[in-house]
């Protein structure tokens, strides 16, 4: 069962089971988990717990700390720049995560009929995924969406010349990110291949018995078996693209350019936290991503009820 | 069921409902020559979708490693993979255009990823081992807490851990990078550990036990050399995500001579700006060659280990 699916039955089944249980290992169940706790408090909670604190200071490492109640939060809300990066993640995740996870659920499902070759297919769509979080990729990027790079050039023998460059021209650089992130579809590909398989044979028997067309047997069988894994990728994905990073500030040299148009959510909280340290300000708009990712989630663990489908 | 697909198509040879029902049931070549040709076109149609995009999907490394091996005003020209000259130069400039010969930051980036290598193997064994096995007080709570850390946004530590590591005077080190994964902050690998554990016979457990064996014991003498495949793949994915670990590194190796290879990259660009392309495609080939000798070697973990943690 998936981290997700796991997660939804804990917190779903606390109140059941009425049975005391017993707990004979609680002396070598600490010593084994003490790594584990100390981290829990050590590197996350109490650093949760300091950077809410911090939400409310003034602080930038050379003085204490200094209250200022609301304050970060009144210039959130005035903050002009941090609304467009808002908008700007907000794009990026809502149409570079639906537009990867249908590009790696159509591959996996071509790649599952019975293909020759599928392993050396799946080893080239599986590539770039481990790539695309580098520098390195980022710095290609940046070369083959500029003026005179890789994509130009092949215009250019199309008869398209003298295009400008794509990371340089504020309506197209973000849709250069958005297309580096459905490049690395491979991961949620291999996610959706493994799910595939997992579903019986006799079931697609049975449905062309009964005279299902291919089509009906993609919707009405597939897809439904398929939904806790549509649904694992999209909690992680969307989790995930909120949070992106490195190509942003790579492909724009850090300054989140031209015109803010790459500045992503998580670039600009870097600036002020770590070359502004503005780091009240900066805790302030951790917790507003926390809040977001949060309620994102629970839509999703909500959502799910009405189109997730359990096959046991 | 393919064939049924095929004879039911309105144009299909078969005509009737009532035959096509039989030759989903018989064998196909006998009776029924023609759906093999229109089987083969389709199929050819697959594997030419498949090729092409494959093609799309590689051609911009290709590019990139055929480029690095050109003169700098060549990366600019000429789009295609041909000719392929093999001039070495570009390797031999970007090698030794930073402050430290490129071999340096690769050190850097090799301790590391050994570090949190160790740390993950450790710890997270440990940890994962007191999930599967123990029966402590709290456990199910610790286990839903450690899977709702999976989801946290490290923005919302990172302030605090930065002033922490900072007052501990560790900034410009490695440490605030390896240390936590000695202390098992690493959810994904717990959680995938615990999966791989709970697939152990408990049978084993048990007669190590009756053989008089602790916990302890049967952690290092059954378990763990049962767990081979898991941490494996532990250690394949810490290497890939550290190895491209860019925003930790950022905040915290500040110094040129801590930097790591995505660093090493970042200044490059910096300092090069858009200039010597062809010395900045060559170190960021250099980069990813590693990551390309793990994903030919250990792709078997990798796909696996989606695989036991994305489903059922």
């Amino acid at each position: 069962m998936s981290a997700v699916g796991e997660l939804t039955q804990l917190v779903s089944n606390r109140n059941k089971g009425g049975a005391k249980e017993k707990h004979p290992d609680n002396k070598v169940g600490l010593a084994f988990m003490a790594p584990w706790l100390l981290g829990l408090l050590g590197i996350t909670l109490i650093p949760m717990v300091a950077s809410f604190a911090l939400a409310f200071t003034d602080y930038s490492l050379l003085a204490a700390p200094e209250f200022v109640g609301l304050e970060n939060i009144r210039r959130m809300i005035a903050d002009t720049r941090l609304h467009n990066s808002l908008v700007v993640t907000f794009i990026y995740v809502f149409v570079g995560t639906p537009l990867q996870l249908i590009v790696a659920l159509l591959l996996a499902v071509l790649l599952n009929q019975g293909m020759k070759g599928l392993s050396f297919y799946r080893s080239i769509f599986y590539l770039p995924s481990l790539l695309g979080g580098s520098v390195a990729i980022a710095i290609l990027w940046r070369q083959m969406f500029g003026a005179s790079g890789l994509v130009n050039q092949v215009a250019g023998m199309f008869g398209f010349h003298d295009l400008p460059g794509w990371v340089s021209n504020p309506d197209t650089a973000l849709g250069t990110i958005i297309l580096l992130h459905v490049w690395t579809f491979g991961s949620p590909m291999i996610i959706f291949l493994a799910g595939l398989r997992q579903i019986p044979e006799m079931y697609y028997e049975a449905a062309s018995v009964d005279g299902a067309s291919k089509a009906a047997q993609f919707f009405r069988i597939t897809i439904p078996l398929l939904t806790p894994i549509i649904f694992f990728n999209v909690v992680l994905q969307v989790i995930n693209a909120f949070q992106s990073f490195t190509q942003a500030f790579v492909v724009s040299g850090g300054t989140g350019g031209p015109s803010d148009s790459t500045m992503f959510y998580t670039l600009y909280l870097y600036q002020k936290g770590f070359t502004q340290f503005d780091m009240g300000y900066a805790s302030a708009m951790a917790w507003l991503l926390l809040i977001i990712v949060a309620i994102f989630t629970a839509i999703n663990f909500f959502v799910s009820k009405f189109w997730v489908f359990y096959d046991d | 069921m393919t064939d049924l697909q095929l004879s039911t198509s309105p144009t299909g040879p078969s005509g009737t409902a009532s035959t096509s029902a039989a030759t989903s049931s018989g064998t196909r070549s006998p009776l029924q020559p023609k759906p093999r040709p229109r089987r083969t076109v389709r199929r050819g149609l697959r594997h030419a979708v498949m090729i092409l995009a494959s093609i799309v999907m590689i051609y911009p490394l290709l590019w990139m490693v055929v480029s690095s091996l050109r003169p700098n005003d060549e990366i600019f020209r000429n789009p295609s993979l041909f000719p392929i000259s093999l001039d070495f130069s570009n390797y031999a400039r970007g090698w030794e255009s930073l402050a430290q010969p490129f071999s340096h930051y690769l050190i850097n980036s090799t301790l590391l990823v050994l570090g949190c290598v160790i740390g993950n193997l450790i710890a997270c064994s440990l940890t994962a081992y007191a999930f599967a096995r123990l029966r402590f007080w709290g456990r199910n709570i610790a286990f839903a807490i450690m899977l709702m850390t999976l989801m946290l946004p490290i923005h919302v530590v990172i302030v605090p851990q930065y002033i922490m590591f900072s007052q501990t005077g560790w900034v410009n080190t490695m440490l605030p990078l390896i240390l936590p994964k000695f202390l098992a902050t690493d959810a994904f690998f717990v959680f995938l550990m615990v999966q791989f554990i709970r697939g152990i016979p408990r049978e084993l457990d048990e007669a190590a036990r009756i053989d008089g064996c602790g916990h302890f014991r049967i952690f290092f003498q059954v378990i763990l050399p049962l767990m081979l495949p898991a941490l494996a793949t532990t250690t394949i994915f810490t290497f890939m995500w550290m190895w491209n670990d860019f925003f930790g590194s950022l905040i915290y190796l500040t110094s040129p001579e801590n930097f790591t290879v995505p660093l090493a990259l970042k200044s490059f660009l910096d300092t090069q700006g858009s200039s010597d392309w062809g010395a900045m495609f060559a170190m960021s080939v250099v980069s990813l060659i590693p990551l390309f000798l793990v994903f030919l070697f250990g792709q078997r973990f990798l796909i696996k280990g989606f695989a036991t943690t994305g489903i059922k």
